[in-house]
């Protein structure tokens, strides 16, 4: 069984965010990037699955400007075999992701993709979702629990209220949610062995994809600073402090 | 997160010491390039910010214990360890033919920085194991390498270095532990050794003691010291471990700081039942042991590096969050924006920048010295790293507890409390400049065996670099003055130079301002790094306008700030009286 996992570039999750001074994006000109720390725990599944026998193959893939590079190798470290990255220095918007994704699937005749359910920086959540949609195969989104099963995969899924689980027939699509499992550190001898993995380099055009631009991004804001707190002195100031000054009851 | 490693200035300095010393130019080096060295940081950093930075406190508060001989670490150690040894950290700069991934030290420096940051106390067994495997492996024969190295470079046993007794601390030459011959080959060891770092603990099978110690026909004083292996359990011939070799923690001190890292008493033989192998040849112990002291003295030089940036880095943290009298037209501010707290923090930031510069540039010079064949040039290298070990070790220790100190005051109260943590790590830093020889050690090791036994020869070296790095930073125009401002400061220096090797120069004399000289010495390296770091930034400002902006600041007030004390030393040298041998106490 060869598995595809994503591998999204992303600013690390310990660095403060700066917004651009024009407020036109984030400013990311020297600041560390990381994998997103969805797509460290779909490499994480997808090595276990291969560590159990299941898998015969991991491949990392990643759609980005040529730093995404950096992020492959980590992947390469953990324990994937190979990684492709499709090279773009244009915006990664979800929908040129999944189209790319889409035709890695068909070329590489993997039977399972495993996705982070969404990446930090931007928060879409649907790279996975239009990946089974544009391929018309299942999709277990979500997902913390991930059980292959002959042709299939039982993926549990966390839901509003609670669990639930569903059944997919391979090829099939998973989305990791955060308790899926616990990610590994990388060993320093698989950290060398990575460099002599082999990382193939393609682009939307050899893949045939289209990228259009669908997003404009109009202006990015750095959140409110908050306001220091105050100390009330009794239960009843404090209702009357959310009803008048919080208008939250 | 209670550290996080500072992966940006890392990166920078790594590459400033791998172009100085021209790493590039070495083919032995190609599979060890700088994204590597990037991509091994970026890991080094999960595994110190995430597994010892947590335990790190817990270290501190709850310390070791022994309990009926046994040493037991602090929770989380052993498991802690395991996970160090598994995932390879353990083999870092291990050599690859006993199972280490012998990388080169340039990339090594940095994670050993990062370990001793997160967790000084428990990394401790690190540096044993680095000069252990290469004292056996310089001086051991085939036998003993066989049989000891893969299970050190592995981590299944580990190394404790026992040459301190009660009566020879910095003397050496008076310890009494004995050796004797016995028909096979093998040593009778039987003695008291105290200090032991991590003599006895519980977080592997087995340790090999290296222990000094005397046979009876040596010769008096250093002279007549060999060096043995004393595992903890005998190692067969096959390498398989037998019985218990009668060695006996019979204490653990109760210690100012690192709690978390077991300072043992030991007692070899008490049932004459205690053996030791030979290594190398009789009476050359302390020669072997030199590699293990120089090894062990710039690991504890980058200790000095590692605890000023974790002091900074609580500092900084605090300095944001700490809200305390207000500024006109701010009204109530942080901290931070009082301009004595940033001095102080400028202060901790620029010193712990300059002396990492100086510690990846040492450790660049060991990898240009490994990888060299040209014989000329590596013994030029091997007498400046030879110089600037004392330098790195001495100043960057006292240095560091001067941080530690600022960092305590940045704090206010909260310093002095216990619970913020930084507490610890004033007390951590105190040993610093106590073990691996003292300060005073170090600088009586530089003045006579670095500096005046060649005739100063190997400092006019390090001089010369000095001079073309300010000649190069004087064309730029940002940097001109700061270039020959440190010119002044080096004709100071060779001042104090012909002053120290003048036929009349009276050794008591020197003796009492060898102290002020190392750390006069360890100013102007420290003052030159950042010159040079600063030359760097101006070349690429237009990359990062922040950061290499930054740089040239911090330059420019260790420039202002810092360096004039150390040229107040020069001063101090120049002016030795004899004060300290007329004084009657
Ligand atoms: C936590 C800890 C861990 C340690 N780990 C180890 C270990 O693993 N293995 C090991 O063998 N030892 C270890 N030591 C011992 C350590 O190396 C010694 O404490 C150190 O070398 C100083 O020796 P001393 O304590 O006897 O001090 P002393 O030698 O008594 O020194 C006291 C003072 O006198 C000065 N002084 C002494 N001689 C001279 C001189 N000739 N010229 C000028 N000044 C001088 C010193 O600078 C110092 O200021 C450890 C110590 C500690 C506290």
């Amino acid at each position: 069984m060869k598995i595809l996992v994503g591998v999204k570039r992303v600013i690390d999750y310990n660095v403060k965010v700066r917004v651009k001074a024009d407020n036109s994006d984030v400013d990311l000109s020297n600041t560390k990037m990381a994998i997103n720390p969805f797509c460290e725990i779909a490499v994480e599944e997808a090595i276990r699955l291969k560590e159990a026998g299941i898998a015969s193959e991991v491949i990392a893939v990643s759609v980005g400007t040529s730093a995404c590079q950096e992020q492959l190798r980590t992947a390469l470290a953990l324990g994937a075999d190979r990684a492709i990255l499709v090279e773009s220095d244009a915006a990664v918007e979800p929908l040129n992701v999944a189209k790319a994704f889409a035709k890695v699937m068909e070329q590489e005749q993997a039977d399972l993709v495993i996705l982070g359910k969404q990446s930090i920086d931007s928060d879409n959540n649907q790279v996975g979702q239009m990946l089974a949609a544009l391929t018309k195969r299942p999709q277990g989104t979500f997902a913390s629990k991930v059980d292959v099963e002959g042709q299939s995969v039982a993926v549990t899924r966390e839901i509003d209220g609670g669990l639930r689980t569903v059944k997919l027939a391979l090829p099939a699509i998973v989305t990791t949610d955060l308790r899926l499992n616990e990610p590994r550190f990388a060993k320093l001898p698989d950290i060398m062995k990575a460099k002599r993995k082999p990382l193939d380099t393609t682009s939307f055009a050899d893949l045939g994809v289209k990228a259009k631009q669908h997003i404009q991004l109009d202006k990015v804001e750095a959140p409110a600073a908050r306001q220091g707190g105050v100390k009330v002195a009794s239960v009843d100031e404090l209702i009357q402090k959310l009803k008048d000054e919080a208008k939250v009851i | 997160m209670s550290y996080l490693a500072p992966y940006r200035d890392m990166q920078s300095l790594m590459r400033q010491a791998h172009q100085a010393l021209g790493l590039s130019q070495f083919s032995s080096l190609d599979d060890y390039d700088l994204d590597l060295a990037d991509a091994i940081i970026d890991e080094a950093n999960k595994f110190a910010s995430q597994v010892l930075a947590p335990l790190n406190q817990v270290g501190d508060t709850v310390g070791c214990r022994l309990e009926d001989g046994q040493v037991l670490t602090p929770p989380g150690w052993k498991e802690a360890y395991q996970q160090f040894c598994e995932a390879g950290w353990l083999g870092l700069a291990l050599p690859e033919e006993y199972g280490g991934q012998g990388l080169p030290k340039y990339i090594a420096q940095p994670v050993n920085e990062m370990w001793q940051s997160s967790n000084l106390a428990f990394v401790m067994f690190a540096a044993l194991a680095q000069g252990g495997t290469e004292i056996l492996q310089k001086f051991a024969n085939d036998d003993i390498k066989d049989r000891y190295l893969s299970r050190i470079v592995s981590g299944e046993w580990t190394v404790a270095m026992a040459l301190t007794e009660p009566n020879a601390g910095s003397d050496l030459g008076v310890l009494t532990t004995k050796a004797l011959r016995q028909s096979d080959g093998t040593y009778q060891i039987k003695g008291q050794k105290i200090y032991i770092t991590y003599g006895e603990h519980d977080m592997a099978e087995n340790i090999v003691h290296l222990v000094l110690a005397r046979t009876p026909d040596a010769p008096s004083g250093s002279r007549g010291l060999s060096l043995f292996a004393v595992p903890k359990y005998r190692v067969q011939d096959d390498g398989q471990l037998s019985e218990f070799n009668d060695i006996r923690c019979t204490g653990i001190e109760h210690k100012t700081g690192l709690h978390g890292s077991p300072t043992c008493s030991i007692s070899y033989g008490d049932k004459d039942a205690c053996i030791g192998e030979l290594i190398g040849e009789e009476n050359q112990g302390l020669k072997a042991m030199f590699i293990l002291m120089n090894e062990a003295r710039l690991s504890c030089g980058l200790q000095g590096v590692a605890l000023g940036e974790l002091a900074f880095q609580k500092s900084l943290t605090y300095a944001h969050e700490r809200v305390q009298g207000s500024i006109a037209g701010q009204g109530r501010v942080a901290i931070i924006e009082h301009p004595d707290v940033r001095r102080m923090l400028l202060d901790m930031r620029s010193q712990t920048y300059a002396l990492r510069a100086l510690g990846y540039r040492i450790a660049a010079m060991i990898d240009a010295k490994e990888n060299s064949d040209d014989h000329q040039h590596v013994s030029r290298v091997a007498q400046q790293i030879a110089l600037l070990t004392p330098i790195f070790k001495g100043f960057a220790t006292e240095q560091a507890n001067l941080t530690a100190g600022s960092a305590i005051q940045v704090f206010g109260g909260m310093g002095f409390v216990e619970e913020t943590g930084i507490a610890q790590v004033m007390r951590d830093a105190r040993i610093t400049t106590i073990y691996e020889g003292t300060t005073g050690i170090q600088a009586k090791d530089l003045l006579h065996r670095k500096v005046r036994l060649d005739q100063g020869a190997a400092l006019d070296e390090l001089l010369a670099s000095m001079r073309t790095d300010a000649s190069l930073a004087q064309s730029n125009a940002d940097l001109g003055l700061l270039a020959e401002r440190f010119e002044g400061v080096l004709n100071t220096l060779e001042k104090v130079q012909r002053h120290i090797l003048s036929d009349q120069a009276d050794i008591t004399e020197l003796d009492a301002v060898a102290v002020p000289y190392l750390m006069a010495l360890g100013g102007i390296c420290s003052a030159w790094q950042l010159l040079t770091s600063a030359y760097r930034a101006a070349e690429q400002q237009d990359q990062d306008k922040e950061y290499f902006g930054n740089v040239m600041l911090l330059a420019s007030f260790y420039f202002n700030n810092q360096l004039p004390k150390f040229e107040a030393s020069l001063h101090t040298v120049l002016q030795s009286g004899s004060e300290v041998s007329q004084y009657r106490f």
